[in-house]
C-alpha cells in the first residue's frame, strides 16, 4: 500500500463522521479552552455556531463572547488571555484582514492564543471560496501558522497548536487553517481523542506574566529608540526559531500519545527516489498526491512536499527535502499582487545561495476554482522540465 | 458636607503629562473612587505616554495598553476572563480619550455596552487628539479651532456640535451613565461609588480641560472645568436605569465668560456665542425636563 510519512496505523478506529469545522470545534472542547470570542462569518460560522451550543449545554466549561467586530474577537481574546485563561477565536478572508492590528498586539504582547481561519477569497469581488491569500497576508504578524489537509488534522492541531504556543521557549499564538468547504463543510470519518490523554498530552495553562493585583504591571508601555523595541522584536524573532524545535518535539509526543504522526513543519510524500517534486499545501496537497501515485504508476520518479507550517517556514526542511531533486515546483492557491507566489518566494528564498535547483511557481485554484487532476499533470510536466518561472493555472482567456 | 476623598493614592507621583493636565486628574479620582481591586485598560491616548516609558508606570494597579479601538472589547475580555477565574470583585476600567470613545472605538463601546458586561467605561474628555496634537475629534464642541480645523481666512473652526457620547449611551439603554469634571472630585467619587452598586456596564463621562489644547494658561485647569459647569457647556448629571439628576449650577456663568479665557474660540463673534448661548438654553431646559419626566428606553437586560 503507498503511504507518506504520516501513519494512520489501520488498527484505530474512527469514532465520529463530521465536518472539519465540527472537528475544530471538538478540538477547542477537549483542549479546555476557558475563553471565546468570535464575530460570524461564511466559512467560520459553524464553529462558532459548535462552541456557543457547546457552552449553552455545559459541555464546555467557557465563557463565550459575541463580539461586534472581528478586531473585538481578537481584542477580546488578548484580554483573557492575558488575564490567564486558554483562548480561542476562529475567522475567515475580510474578518482575519480587520483582525490585523490586535494580530500583531497579541504576537506582541507574547500570548499563545490558538486560532482557526478558514480560508476564504479575498474582495472585491466577493467570492466566498477556497483561497489562501487571507492568512498568507498575515505572515508578518509573529503568529505561527499551519495549513491542515484533513479534518483529522484540524481536529490535532488546535491540541498541538496550545502545546506549542504555550511552550516557555515559544510563547507566541499559533493559527490553524482549513481550506473553505472543501474541509469546513465536507463531513469525513474522525477519530475523536480520549479527553484523559489529552489531558496528559496539553497540561493547564500557567501564563507567568498574567494579570495579578498583587503584581501590578504596565502591560505593553511605550518605548523609546533606545528602550527594549528592538531587542523585544528580536527576542519574538529568536523565539519563532525556538519553536522549529518545540514543534518537532510536541508532534512526536503527540505521535506517542495518540498514533498520528504529523513529521514536523513538512510532510514527505514518496519522495525516497523522485527526480522532481511539487511544493503544495492544504487540501490541494491530497489531489497532489494522488496525481503522483498516477505517476509513479507511469515510472514517472515524482514526490510531493506538503507544507504543514509556512511560520516558522521551514527552509531547512525544504533545502533538505530538494536535494536530491532535479527540479522542483511550488504551487500557489493564493496571490501576492505585484509579486510572485508567497510561498514560491519563500522557497526561493531559501535555496538561494545553497542549491542550484530550478523552482518553478503556479498559481491555481483562486476564487476556489478547481484545480484538477490535468492541471496537476500540467504543473508534475513543466516542472520536470525545469525552467523556472510563475505560471497561471486553469486561467481563461479573457477577451 | 460630611463626604471627603479617599486618601489612598493608587497613581503614584512622576508622570510625564503637560502641566495643568486635567486628564491626570481624572485617573488619580477614577481610582480613588474605584480602589486597589481594579485593572484599567488604556487605548491609544495621552493617558498611553502619561505613565511613562516602560518600565516605568504610574498606576499602582495593573495597566493594560492596547491599540486605538479595542477598549470596549478589551474590557469585556478582561471581565469574562476575570469571572471565570472566580475574581467578580475585580473592577474592571476602560480609560479612554474622546476620540478614542467617540469616534475609532464607538463600535467596540457599544457592543462592550449592549451585552451588558459588569465594567466601568472611562470617557476622559479633552475635546480633541491632544496626544497627537490637537486634531479635531467627534466631542470637539462647535466653535472650537482646532490643527485641523484652523480658522484661516474662511473662519474654517468646527461647525459641527459636539457629539455628546453619554446621551448615545442613555440611548442604548445602559444602567448607569454620569457625566463628572475634575473641578467637583466629590462629585466625581460620588458617581464612582453609585457607578459601583450597579451590576452592569456604567458609562462616565469625565470633562478633562487640556490647556495645552485649548490654550489657557496651565494653572487654570480647575477654573475652566468649573466654569464648564456654572456655564451650562458641560451639565453635570447622573442618570439611573430612567431616572436622571442634574446638578444646576449654583453660581452660572455666561458662555462668552467660558470661551473667553481660551483662545481656542478666540476667533468667536457674537453671533457665534449666541448660537452656542441658545444651545446650551436649549439643552439644559431639555435635560431639567427629562429630570422631571424621566427617560424611557429599552432597558439592557
Amino acid at each position: 500500500m503507498r503511504r507518506g510519512k504520516i501513519k494512520m496505523r489501520v488498527m484505530q478506529k474512527h469514532n465520529a463522521i463530521m465536518t472539519g469545522n465540527e472537528a475544530v470545534a471538538v478540538g477547542v472542547k477537549l483542549a479546555r479552552v476557558g475563553f471565546v470570542s468570535a464575530y460570524p462569518i461564511t466559512p467560520q460560522t459553524t464553529i462558532v455556531e459548535k462552541l456557543a451550543e457547546m457552552v449553552a449545554n455545559d459541555d464546555l466549561d467557557a465563557k463565550y463572547i459575541e463580539v461586534e467586530s472581528e478586531h473585538s474577537a481578537m481584542a477580546a481574546v488578548f484580554a483573557s488571555e492575558l488575564a490567564g485563561v486558554r483562548s480561542y477565536t476562529a475567522t475567515s478572508s475580510h474578518g482575519l484582514l480587520y483582525m490585523h492590528e490586535m494580530l500583531h498586539w497579541t504576537a506582541g504582547q507574547r500570548l499563545p492564543v490558538v486560532m482557526s481561519v478558514v480560508n476564504r477569497a479575498l474582495g472585491p469581488p466577493w467570492n466566498i471560496w477556497s483561497e489562501q491569500t487571507d492568512t498568507m497576508n498575515q505572515k508578518d504578524t509573529g503568529w505561527m501558522q499551519v495549513y491542515c489537509e484533513s479534518n483529522q488534522e484540524a481536529l490535532d492541531t488546535i491540541l498541538m497548536g496550545y502545546r506549542i504556543a504555550e511552550s516557555q521557549d515559544v510563547m507566541l499564538p499559533l493559527m490553524s487553517m482549513e481550506d473553505a468547504f472543501i474541509l469546513s463543510h465536507t463531513s469525513e470519518p474522525v477519530i475523536i481523542p480520549e479527553q484523559e490523554k489529552v489531558d496528559e498530552f496539553l497540561p493547564k495553562l500557567d501564563l507567568k506574566f498574567r494579570i495579578d493585583l498583587k503584581n501590578p504591571m504596565g502591560y505593553g508601555s511605550y518605548t523609546p529608540p533606545d528602550g527594549p523595541f528592538m531587542e523585544l522584536k528580536k527576542d519574538l524573532m529568536e523565539s519563532m526559531k525556538n519553536s522549529r524545535e518545540v514543534i518537532q518535539k510536541v508532534t512526536g509526543d503527540f505521535a506517542r500519545t495518540f498514533d498520528r504522526d504529523y513529521s514536523g513543519l513538512i510532510e514527505q510524500y514518496r519522495m525516497d527516489d523522485a527526480k522532481y517534486a511539487l511544493i503544495a499545501s492544504g487540501t490541494l496537497a491530497s489531489t497532489g498526491k494522488y496525481v503522483v501515485n498516477q505517476l509513479r504508476d507511469e515510472g514517472e520518479k515524482v514526490g510531493l512536499i506538503r507544507l504543514r507550517f509556512f511560520r516558522p517556514f521551514p527552509d531547512e526542511e525544504i533545502l533538505s527535502a530538494v536535494s536530491n531533486l532535479e527540479s522542483v515546483g511550488v504551487l500557489d492557491r493564493s496571490i501576492s499582487l505585484a509579486a510572485n507566489g508567497f510561498t514560491a518566494t519563500e522557497v526561493r528564498s531559501a535555496l538561494y545561495g545553497k542549491s542550484d535547483i530550478p523552482v518553478t511557481g503556479f498559481t491555481a485554484g483562486l476564487g476556489g476554482r478547481d484545480v484538477r487532476i490535468d492541471d496537476f499533470l500540467d504543473m508534475f510536466k513543466t516542472t520536470k522540465k525545469g525552467k523556472g518561472g510563475n505560471h497561471y493555472i486553469n486561467v481563461k482567456e479573457v477577451k | 458636607m460630611p463626604f471627603s476623598i479617599p486618601e489612598e493614592e493608587l497613581m503614584e507621583p512622576g508622570h510625564t503629562a503637560c502641566h495643568g493636565c486635567g486628564a491626570t486628574l481624572a485617573m488619580r479620582y477614577v481610582l480613588k473612587g474605584m480602589g486597589e481591586k481594579t485593572v484599567v485598560s488604556v487605548p491609544a491616548a495621552c493617558w498611553a505616554v502619561i505613565p511613562g516609558a516602560m518600565p516605568n508606570r504610574t498606576l499602582k494597579v495593573p495597566m493594560v495598553y492596547t491599540p486605538f479601538a479595542a477598549t470596549g472589547a478589551v474590557i469585556s475580555g478582561l471581565r469574562g476572563s476575570l469571572d471565570i477565574q472566580g475574581k467578580s470583585d475585580y473592577n474592571v476600567v476602560g480609560f479612554a480619550g474622546d476620540g478614542g470613545t467617540a469616534d475609532i472605538g464607538l463600535q467596540s463601546l457599544s457592543g462592550a455596552m449592549e451585552r451588558g458586561h459588569n465594567v466601568f467605561y472611562i470617557m476622559y474628555d479633552n475635546e480633541a487628539y491632544m496626544n497627537t496634537g490637537v486634531q479635531r475629534s467627534g466631542s470637539t464642541p462647535f466653535g472650537a479651532e482646532t490643527t485641523t480645523t484652523p480658522v484661516g481666512k474662511e473662519r474654517n473652526f468646527k461647525k459641527q456640535q459636539k457629539k455628546i457620547v453619554a446621551d448615545l449611551m442613555i440611548a442604548q439603554g445602559v444602567p448607569y451613565v454620569a457625566t463628572a469634571t475634575i473641578a467637583y472630585p466629590e462629585d466625581l467619587i460620588r458617581k464612582i461609588g453609585n457607578a459601583k452598586k450597579i451590576s452592569g456596564p456604567k458609562f462616565i463621562q469625565i470633562l478633562a480641560p487640556c490647556p495645552t489644547g485649548w490654550y489657557y494658561p496651565p494653572e487654570k485647569s480647575v477654573e475652566v472645568s468649573r466654569q464648564a459647569v456654572q456655564s451650562g457647556i458641560f451639565p453635570l448629571f447622573e442618570y439611573i436605569n430612567g431616572s436622571i439628576k442634574v446638578t444646576k449650577p449654583s453660581k452660572p456663568i455666561s458662555v462668552r465668560e467660558y470661551v473667553s479665557g481660551q483662545k481656542r474660540f478666540a476667533h468667536l463673534d457674537d453671533n457665534d456665542i449666541e448660537k452656542i448661548q441658545n444651545t446650551v438654553n436649549k439643552r439644559m431646559r431639555y435635560l431639567l425636563s427629562m429630570e422631571k419626566e424621566g427617560i424611557f428606553v429599552l432597558p439592557a437586560q
